[in-house]
């Protein structure tokens, strides 16, 4: 006898939370549309925006993400996975390359920075983009905490040595953060290597134009 | 029928959903590094709350009582995702900042269990208000927990308020430099939501000792 009754609930249940579901979904849906386009501006302008500190000022023709050039793992780079270079032009010169590398060993895990490299191979500007370092501590090589990372612009291989890219500590010219050594070493050791693979694979960075263009949209 | 009075102090202190019912407590936590993340994700819970309230309290007729938890999953959940989607298009740095825990608003218990007490039995109109006030004392207690944390922990207040209102990117008020660390890592969350019980507590004691010296008074 209870079957019979409730076999209708059931569907009346069913139906009931059919009809829910599918005016959720289309507020959800409706609500997407409306905020879809607009999110993408966001992401695109703050790409730009996240971009810009690094670019000391520097003109260039049309958009960052449009040069954007994907080295893929192995390479000489810091960190595990693919690199991506927003390569910067100027009527079709190339005036500088900025790559997001993440530094392995950070006290908290990886960091990951957005190294500007000049074509002359000077550092435009270096800027901590992630890191799980200590607040207090290792934070301050955010440059919203302190502006212990501004020190890098304008250095390059030359300005120091190979032999002194390292903190004072270690004996070489940088200042390390008090209390925090483990993190600006890190740093220092990702901008190092990203120097020394720019000085080798230049011309190729900035030569791999079309074909690397042309990945890239396959890939999306 | 409650009045509005009530209702506010049942919200903001008698039921605080973070102080009194200890509900929400994860993104309660896990924000309140900064004021204005505290700000952002309190409102962005109240929202939802209020939105969530209404739309049970409008179906709370056709919700049987063996479907209705499924029922409130839906809602809560479609609310949450399109809360999340315009502060990802209107408030960019705030949905930054907030990261994951904007979609989290989701396990806010705090949500269901209003949904559950008060808007499956009540009119729109009072589960708006309910959603109103609990959302408040909620978002208050977030602010409270965050300015606290803030400013013991980084020697400032009201640092990057730019997320949610705009404009140039500040480092607020700071007082004075360097901070107690530990107040911006987790155990400084629980330390601070403990003080903060813990002062209510304390409060309501006084308030009752008065009110009992004051019976016997005229008893």
């Amino acid at each position: 006898m209870s079957n019979e009754k409730s076999s209708p609930q059931i569907w009346s249940s069913a139906v009931i939370l059919a009809v829910l579901a599918a005016i959720c979904t289309a507020l959800v849906a409706i609500t997407y549309r409306t905020a879809a386009p607009r999110i993408a501006a966001n992401e695109q302008a703050y790409l730009e925006q996240s971009l810009a500190p690094v670019l000391a000022g520097l003109s260039y023709d049309g958009k960052l993400s449009e040069s954007t050039l994907i080295i893929p793992a192995p390479h000489d780079l810091p960190g595990d996975a693919a690199v991506t270079v927003y390569r910067v032009f100027a009527d079709a010169q190339p005036v500088a390359a900025l790559f997001v590398v993440s530094a392995r060993d950070g006290f908290t895990g990886p960091i990951k920075l957005l190294v500007g490299v000049a074509a002359s191979g000077a550092l435009t500007g270096v800027r901590v983009l992630e890191h799980k370092e200590t607040p207090g501590l290792g934070d301050l090589i955010d440059s919203s905490r302190s502006d212990w990372i501004l020190q890098f612009s304008g250095r390059s291989l030359g300005s120091p040595e190979v032999s002194r890219w390292a903190i004072r500590r270690d004996g070489g010219d940088f200042d390390q953060l008090t209390g925090a050594s483990i993190t600006p070493r890190a740093v220092v050791k990702a901008i190092k290597e990203t120097l020394l693979y720019f000085e080798t694979h230049r011309d190729e960075v900035f030569a791999r134009n079309t074909a690397t263009a042309d990945a890239g949209a396959e890939q999306e | 029928m409650t009045t509005i009075s009530d209702s506010l102090r049942s919200g903001l202190w008698t039921d605080n959903p973070g102080l009194v019912q200890l509900l929400g407590l994860c993104p309660l936590l896990a924000v309140t590094g900064t004021f204005v993340n505290g700000l952002g994700l309190g409102l962005a819970t109240l929202l939802v709350l209020v939105l969530s309230n209404a739309l049970v309290s409008a179906t709370r007729h056709f919700i049987r009582p063996e479907i209705r938890i499924p029922m409130y999953v839906l809602i809560i959940s479609s609310m949450v995702t399109c809360i999340q989607l315009i502060v990802l298009a209107w408030f960019p740095a705030l949905g930054r900042s907030l990261g994951i825990f904007i979609a989290l608003i989701v396990t806010n218990c705090a949500i269901v269990a209003r949904a559950e007490i008060f808007a499956s039995r009540n009119s729109i109109l009072a589960s708006v208000r309910d959603g109103l006030t609990m959302g408040a004392g909620f978002a208050l207690l977030l602010c409270a927990l965050g300015a606290f944390r803030e400013l013991i922990g980084h020697g400032s207040i009201l640092a990057h308020l730019d997320m949610l209102f705009g404009g140039e990117p500040s480092r607020g008020l700071a007082l004075f430099d360097g901070g107690f660390l530990l107040a911006i890592l987790p155990p400084g969350a629980f330390i601070s939501l403990a003080l903060f019980i813990a002062g209510k507590n304390e409060l309501d004691r006084r308030r009752q000792q008065k009110n009992s010296q004051l019976q016997r008074r005229s008893g």
